[in-house]
């Protein structure tokens, strides 16, 4: 064991020296912001199984909400000499010198999940979703499963003014854009959360004929669609029949409601950050291929047909 | 009725607000004052009111208590968070459900205990003592939870939160008899007039023979307590502890409903019900602005404005022009009769 | 009239016929002052004798409800302190008044900083600092901050101030309390400075000896009454004080027979008992139907005394004993068990509690002792309450009113009230009969008399020596935080209480 840690060691050093080197000796910092939601746990869990799957050597620095923690996180990085830094900014701005310290360096810096606000050579490449397209994903396939008929949807927003509610309002604004058929007749903030999402769901079945009014439901997150449902049942409708339900995230729970038919699309916000960030590095590498400045991770659609319980158990164990 | 006279005199003002704000929202919106059975069950927005109003009206019972002590608790939402994570975390890992809600209503008694002896026996200013249990408990909750949402499908927990008893939601029941129990525990015994003179008067009461401090720490147990209860329900209601969100902010809500309630923040003479009023006043606001139909950025501005309102009338100087106008009105009604 | 020996033309400030008026207690009665130029005089009295009153109206921060004010042969009317200062009086207080983050001269010249451009002139500012101070022999830098300076140099700094302010009369109110032997003499040899300058300077203390150090005549005030003026030189200090706490030498009133009570069995005996810092160790012997008085002056230590006995501050030292047994009384609550009572001297702070209704106030204590468990019944609490009212006469329109409504004479009667109706055995009265009028008085006279002839065994601490003396068996006399001395049976008599202050006063003063 001794002896095969020194090796790694000793090829690392010598991958160093001549500066070539394969994906499989890699070693890989990752800066992560923390752990302040169940999706940012399986992005952390995903990112380790990925590093572990192709023989990259992880080293993992939770910075527990602190830009200062994350700095020297990427500073030890640099001074270990790793191949390359994967990092999920907790805030855009005031990255350029760490940044430029790691181009000195000549490590490659991969951004996950967040964007900065610093000049595009400091970095290699950001892997993110698309939250417009993600809002764009859940509007079509409204559009789609209505198929014409008139409906009438209730919108639960995410917290006012955050970038996700944001965005993803506006995309699936534009994808219900030119169906008629299809109205926003109530919006309102959920906040995110399980709780406030039951409660305005509450409000807005009272306010609409006890529900009878509402054809469908988009909600910015699954959280605020689980609670949702549960106004939906106690309210004496059927989620998912009576009332359907769209959503963003795809976070466990909402396969289990999708699999009991209480909700219908989910369109998947991926953990899977890393898997796209180390194949972009790979390529890089192996022949110089540079990636585009931004790869954008696929927003997956998934509704009752994708045999939720199998998403379900798949997920379950990712720390969602 | 003579002994009732008082208590009706002291909840009228906040009788007629929750009214007014009733009134006000039926206008806008007409069903609100709907009622139909449903499933064996109560329905309608009045309903939904008392429902969701749960979590406050139990914290602002607590709340009520500790301010009339002249002392404050800033941690109850945090408690929330915690004693929701505890039973969520309790009842997942196969524990009966009566263990479960003991353990949680342990912890919560626990968390109160703690912020009672840094205010009675440290002598810790509360707003200050009480900040420490705000900020790390929900980090305490974090932990339990592992960050995530600890949902759990136990039908006994989940009946606590969206269950019925007699078609009322269980939160209800359980507020109003835990409401009617501390009020009866404070009146009918003599501990409402020795926490009245602890909170108006800490060293005479001391004098006097009061225990001061055993008083102090029983006051921020019972906060502690109904923390926990709220925190479950909270819980229970959306199946699962959500340790970010459980209770984020309710102190301030659980303050603000004592205080519409026409209770001094300076301590002495307290009223639990009318502090239930004004938990109720804040909920009917939040329910009547969600009903309204208008954009979210609106919610803060116009609860914030009513607020204000309430408060302003309520205002000790408004009050004594009021008394002003209704004395003169009198006098004119006497003079009146004195003419006949 | 010893006070009128002053030529009108040598009077600065002269109040006449000074009235004012709390609710529910004559704080000044017609009183007069008279200040002459180039004067020291000391404003002497027990607490609540009407000294800060008497100021307060005089520098405009009370507006007086009767009398005439003249300064300098001109009718004033200050209608606040401003004013005041402007017509020429200034005050310094025990607790300095200025800004301690400023510099000296700031602070000599805050608000009134001379300007060059619409600016303030430092140097201007710090050169005329300099000259003012080198009058009171003061030789600092006038550039440093205030708070870097010792108490008695801040004194200075504020005299300064006040006189470069006000210039015709000084007010200093205990302006020594917290200065040693060597700064207060640094502090006379400034006022005998302004004293030949003309300055007519009032000097509020409860240091005797500094009063016979530095004053030319003395006013005593009593109950908001003008005792008299003399000059100190004339004013032996045994007659000071009895003029202080007494009313005239030689007026004895005995009316209770005491004789018996000296041979009954010692119901509460203290031994050793003290505690560090608060008052040094004493015996005490309390019997049946037995009233100890404890006399002393402001800050001797009676206080003290009664909170200790009381478990309000926890004795370090000695042990109780009831009826032979010893007993722990360490904590009001205990003491309360073992059927103590105590009305303390600050009924605000330590006694009532404001917003609770008169007949709240009554039950409370016996409803603590009963515990919260068991409540008084409604019915008995109004019961109590309408009895105590009747029986102790307190003017209330109605037993639900909240007690802070009430004068001052009424809640010193709702408080006995409150201790009576846990039917004590021993009770400890702290000035009982302090601020309030005429009529209560003789009131709560009786009713200790009454108490006493039942059986209770009462400790009253008085200034009114004259009271004390008539219903008193024993007079504990305290000095300096210490019992120094006992008087028994005949030997109670004012003149000797005051005989055994003022032998302290002169041990204290030759030390």
């Amino acid at each position: 064991m001794k002896l095969k840690t020194a090796l790694a060691s000793a090829t690392i050093l010598a991958a160093c020296m001549f500066g070539s080197a394969q994906a499989a000796d890699l070693t890989v910092g990752f800066s992560q912001i923390g752990s302040e939601s169940g999706w940012r746990a399986a992005e952390t869990t995903l990112t380790k199984q990925q590093a572990e799957s192709r023989g990259i050597d992880l080293k993992f620095a939770d910075a527990q909400q602190k830009q200062e923690n994350q700095i020297k996180a990427l500073r030890s990085f640099i001074a270990q000499g790793v191949d390359a830094i994967l990092v999920a900014p907790v805030v855009a701005t005031g990255w350029d010198d760490v940044l430029t310290e790691a181009k000195d360096a000549e490590i490659p810096v991969i951004l996950l999940d967040r964007t900065v606000d610093s000049s595009e050579d400091l970095y290699m490449t950001a892997v993110t979703s698309d939250l417009v397209h993600e809002g764009n994903v859940a509007g079509k396939w409204l559009v789609d499963a209505v198929a014409g008929k008139p409906c009438n949807v209730v919108e639960l927003q995410g917290t006012t003014g955050s970038s996700p509610a944001i965005d993803r309002k506006k995309g699936f604004e534009e994808a219900l854009a030119g169906h008629d058929n299809l109205k926003i007749i109530r919006s309102q903030t959920g906040d995110f959360t399980r709780t406030k999402g039951k409660e305005v769901m509450e409000s807005f079945l009272k306010a609409e004929d006890g529900g009878k009014n509402i054809c469908a439901l988009y909600a910015h997150n699954d959280d605020m669609a689980v609670g949702a449902i549960q106004a939906i049942k106690e309210a004496g409708l059927k989620p998912g029949t009576d009332i359907l339900v769209v959503s963003i995230d795809a976070v466990p729970d909402i396969f289990q409601a999708m699999a009991a038919g209480e909700a219908n699309a989910t369109v998947e916000l991926t953990p899977n950050m890393a898997g796209p960030a180390f194949d972009a590095l790979a390529a890089f590498k192996k022949d110089g291929t540079l990636p585009p400045k931004w790869i954008q991770t696929e927003s997956k659609l998934y509704t009752q047909k994708d045999d939720p319980m199998k998403v379900y158990e798949e997920k379950k164990g990712l720390g969602y | 009725m003579n002994a009732l006279k008082p208590h009706l005199i002291r909840l009228a003002p906040q009788f007629a607000v929750l009214v007014a704000v009733v009134l006000l929202i039926s206008l806008a919106f007409p069903d609100f004052l709907k009622l139909q059975i449903q499933n064996g069950r109560v329905y309608g927005s009045l309903v939904d009111v008392l429902n969701r109003g749960a979590p406050v009206a139990l914290l602002a019972i607590g709340m009520t208590i500790v301010i009339a002590t002249r002392g404050i608790d800033l941690s109850v939402g945090a408690v929330m968070a915690i004693c929701g994570a505890v039973a969520a975390a309790s009842i997942t890992s196969g524990h009966s459900l009566v263990y479960t809600l003991a353990l949680a209503l342990a912890v919560g008694l626990l968390c109160g205990l703690w912020n009672g002896i840094l205010v009675a026996v440290l002598d810790i200013q509360p707003i200050i003592a009480t900040l420490v249990l705000m900020v790390a408990g929900r980090g305490i909750a974090q932990l339990i939870t592992e960050g995530a949402i600890l949902t759990f499908n136990d039908p006994g927990l989940i009946f606590i939160g969206s269950g019925s008893f007699l078609g009322l939601p269980m939160p209800v029941v359980i507020w109003l008899v835990f409401g009617i129990a501390v009020t009866l525990l404070v009146r009918r015994t003599a501990l409402g007039m020795l926490i009245e003179a602890l909170g108006i008067n800490r060293r005479a009461s001391t004098l006097s023979g009061v225990s001061t401090g055993v008083l102090l720490v029983a006051a921020y147990v019972l906060s502690g307590l109904c923390a926990a209860i709220a925190g479950i329900i909270a819980a229970a209601d959306i199946k699962g502890a959500d340790a970010n969100n459980a209770g984020l902010w309710l102190e301030l809500d659980a303050i603000l409903a004592v205080v519409v309630g026409g209770n001094s923040l300076l301590g002495g003479r307290f009223s639990i019900a009318a502090a239930l009023l004004g938990a109720l006043i804040i909920q009917s606001i939040n329910t009547g602005i969600l009903l309204s139909g208008f954009p979210p950025e609106f919610n803060l501005i116009i609860k914030a404005a009513i607020i204000v309102l309430i408060l302003v009338i309520q205002s000790p100087r408004i009050r004594d022009l009021a008394a002003l106008f209704g004395r003169s009105e009198s006098a004119e009604a006497t003079v009146k009769q004195e003419a006949k | 009239m010893p006070g009128n020996i002053l030529g009108s033309e040598d009077i600065i400030l002269s109040a006449t016929g000074i009235d004012k008026v709390f609710p529910g207690a004559k704080a000044l009665n017609k009183v007069n002052f008279q200040l002459g130029r180039g004067e020291v005089h000391a404003l002497l009295g027990e607490n609540g004798a009407g000294k800060s009153t008497l100021v307060k109206c005089i520098t405009g921060a009370y507006r007086r409800d009767g009398g005439r004010l003249v300064l300098d042969g001109v009718d004033i009317d200050p209608r606040d302190t401003f004013e005041a200062q402007r017509l020429g009086i200034g005050t310094v207080y025990q607790e300095v008044n200025l800004l301690p983050n400023l510099t000296v001269a700031e602070n000599l010249f805050l608000g009134r900083q001379p300007r060059r451009f619409g600016l303030v002139d430092a140097r201007a500012m710090n050169r005329r600092a300099e000259t003012l101070l080198a009058g009171y022999d003061l030789d600092i830098d006038v550039k440093a901050e205030l708070s870097s300076c010792s108490v008695a140099v801040q004194q200075v700094v504020a005299i300064a101030r006040a006189v470069d302010l006000s210039g015709k009369v000084l007010i200093l109110d205990e302006p020594t309390a917290s200065l040693d032997a060597h700064e207060v003499e640094m502090l006379f040899a400034v006022v005998r400075r302004l004293k030949t300058q003309g300055l007519g300077i009032v000097f509020i203390t409860h240091f005797l000896e500094q009063v016979y150090a530095i004053c030319d005549r003395i006013t005593v005030l009593r109950n908001g009454q003008l005792v008299g003026t003399r000059e100190a030189a004339a004013l032996p200090r045994r007659e000071l004080i009895a003029m202080m706490l007494g009313r005239e030498l030689g007026d004895e009133i005995k009316t209770v027979a005491k004789a018996e009570t000296e041979e009954g069995p010692v119901r509460y005996r203290f031994s050793g008992y003290g505690r560090r810092g608060h008052i040094a160790p004493f015996d005490l012997e309390v019997r049946k139907g037995e009233v100890v008085g404890i006399a002393g002056l402001l800050g001797s230590g009676r206080t003290e005394t009664a909170e200790i006995l009381f478990g309000a501050e926890k004795a370090d030292s000695g042990s109780a004993e009831i009826e032979g047994k010893p007993v722990e009384l360490t904590s009001p609550r205990a003491a309360i068990r073992h059927r103590l009572g105590f009305c303390p001297e600050d009924r605000k702070v330590d006694g009532i509690v404001g917003d609770l209704s008169v007949r709240e106030n009554i039950a409370l204590a016996l409803q603590a002792r009963r515990g919260w468990a068991r409540p008084i019944p409604r019915a008995e609490q109004e019961r109590l309450a309408d009895q105590y009212i009747k029986a102790l006469d307190i003017r209330t329109t109605d037993r639900e009113k909240p007690i802070r409504l009430l004068s001052g004479g009424n809640q010193q009667k709702a408080i006995l009230a409150r201790w009576l109706a846990t039917n004590p055995e021993f009770l400890i009265l702290d000035e009982p009969t302090r601020g309030i009028d005429v009529g209560a008085h003789a009131e709560i006279i009786r009713l200790i008399e009454n108490l006493c002839e039942q059986g209770m065994s009462l400790i009253v601490i008085s200034s009114e020596l004259d009271e004390l003396v008539a219903y008193s068996h024993r007079v504990i006399v305290l000095r300096d935080r210490t019992h120094v001395s006992e008087l028994v049976g005949e030997a109670v008599t004012t003149a000797h209480i005051v005989e055994a202050i003022a032998a302290g006063e002169k041990q204290g003063a030759s030390r």
